[in-house]
């Protein structure tokens, strides 16, 4: 299975790769298909009235590969394209994730061990077969070879997605989409169940083991520039109730602990008098999220709270002493639509 | 083989009745879904506890709670 459906409102680099080299992404299906002796493939996408579907399928259908491609329509919803809710779903289920063990690999769609690659790594594939590994290796670093599209959105001049090598700084790829709009204090990285990166780490190159290190994460590769005027708490309590909002209510720690730790942070981004113990009660209730659901959402939602408490912390202080940011009712500059 | 307790964190209804059989291996949050002692993978069962945790198996509700056989 082809994963070609981001589920996160920052990235669109899926969508832009369908849109200008689909049949290299075809040729890196076909590929697996034939080397694991598959016998379906699927492409999975968003689709919708102006969705990229009818223009896919018309392409699959004209190819002869050595298995049919069958081009698929996903729900447009956070969790739909994690990789079990994506199976439940073809295999006729809700588009939520499912318990695993059983892995997809083991157990996957109608029960057959299916491989789950983003579209991206087969549009890689598709190039190393016709290349080669030395001429992949040629870009980006040892532990981390070839390219990266990467979306930017935010306080930069001309959002987009971005194809750089891998290990180029956060600071260069801002730069290739026509560089910041403003004066930057921090970079959203790594999706909204990512990280906050302060803008002294904006030479950290974009690997995952140089973002970790940075306490932040590659994950899905978007960097989202938030320029001094904004406020991050309420930029990140905004995000936390979109991330709550997208919780498919499964599991108990997650329906009921996001929407609580958005409230948390609510009340902390308006300097309510209730701040002090909203902070006290969010520092426990992140624990409680952690690693308790099917998914990574909840721990997704609680990395990017404990960041931006980290990286906005001179202004939780004065947020918790009943002095928020200005900035902090005006509307957010991040994306929350899908695309 | 090591035994622990696993919870399907989708199955589980917070009915409770785990954190009443086995109240030193499972707390419950403020919502009323259990915490194993030690984080998700849950402490090693000794062979006292085993007995009490395959009783609160049985007694939950959802099916929600397991052991597991694990190598380490």
């Amino acid at each position: 299975m082809a994963n070609g459906c981001e589920g996160e409102p920052a990235s669109c680099k899926d969508a832009a790769l369908l849109d200008c080299a689909p049949h290299l992404v075809l040729d890196g299906i076909e590929l697996v298909a034939r080397t694991l002796g598959a016998e379906s493939a699927i492409l999975a996408i968003h689709d919708g009235p102006d969705g990229p579907g009818p223009r896919l399928r018309t392409l699959a259908a004209q190819r002869q590969g050595p298995v049919p491609v069958r081009v698929r329509g996903v729900p447009a919803r956070y969790v739909a394209s994690e990789e079990t809710a994506l199976v439940n779903f073809l295999s006729g289920g809700p588009a939520t994730p499912t318990t695993s063990p059983p892995r997809p690999t083991d157990r996957g769609v109608g029960g057959a061990p299916t491989l789950v690659d983003n579209i991206e790594t087969l549009a890689h594939i598709a190039l190393i077969a016709r290349n080669g590994a030395p001429w992949f290796r040629e870009l980006g670093t040892p532990d981390l070879p070839g390219t990266l599209l990467v979306s930017i959105d935010g306080a930069v001049h001309t959002p987009g997605v971005v194809e750089v090598a891998a290990g180029t700084t956060v600071r260069a790829a801002i730069e290739l989409c026509g560089g910041p709009s403003g004066h930057v204090q921090a970079v959203l990285s790594g999706g909204y169940g990512g990280a906050w990166l302060p803008a002294t780490a904006i030479e950290t190159p974009l690997t995952h083991t140089a973002m970790r290190a940075a306490g932040a994460a590659l994950g899905v590769p978007t960097l989202l520039p938030l320029p001094s005027g904004a406020c991050g708490l309420a930029h990140t309590a905004r995000l936390v109730r979109f991330l709550a909002d997208q919780s498919a209510g499964q599991c108990g720690p997650c329906l009921f602990g996001l929407p609580a730790v958005a409230a948390d942070l609510a009340a902390i981004a308006a300097g309510s008098r209730d701040a002090r113990h909203a902070h006290d009660r969010l520092r426990h209730r992140l624990d409680l999220v952690t690693g308790r659901g099917a998914c990574a959402l909840p721990d997704g939602a609680a990395r990017l709270t404990r960041t931006a408490l980290d990286v906005f912390s001179a202004d939780l202080r004065d947020h918790l002493t009943g002095r928020p940011c200005l900035a902090a009712g005006a509307p957010m500059i991040f994306p929350l639509e899908f695309r | 083989m090591i035994k622990r307790l696993r919870v399907d964190p989708i199955a589980c209804a917070a009915h409770g009745l785990c954190a009443d059989l086995l109240p030193d291996h499972i707390d419950l949050d403020e919502w009323g879904y259990p915490i194993l002692a030690d984080g998700r993978t849950g402490r090693p069962l000794g062979r006292d506890d085993q007995r009490d945790a395959r009783a609160a198996v049985e007694a939950c509700p959802t099916l929600a709670l397991r052991i597991e056989a694990t190598p380490r």
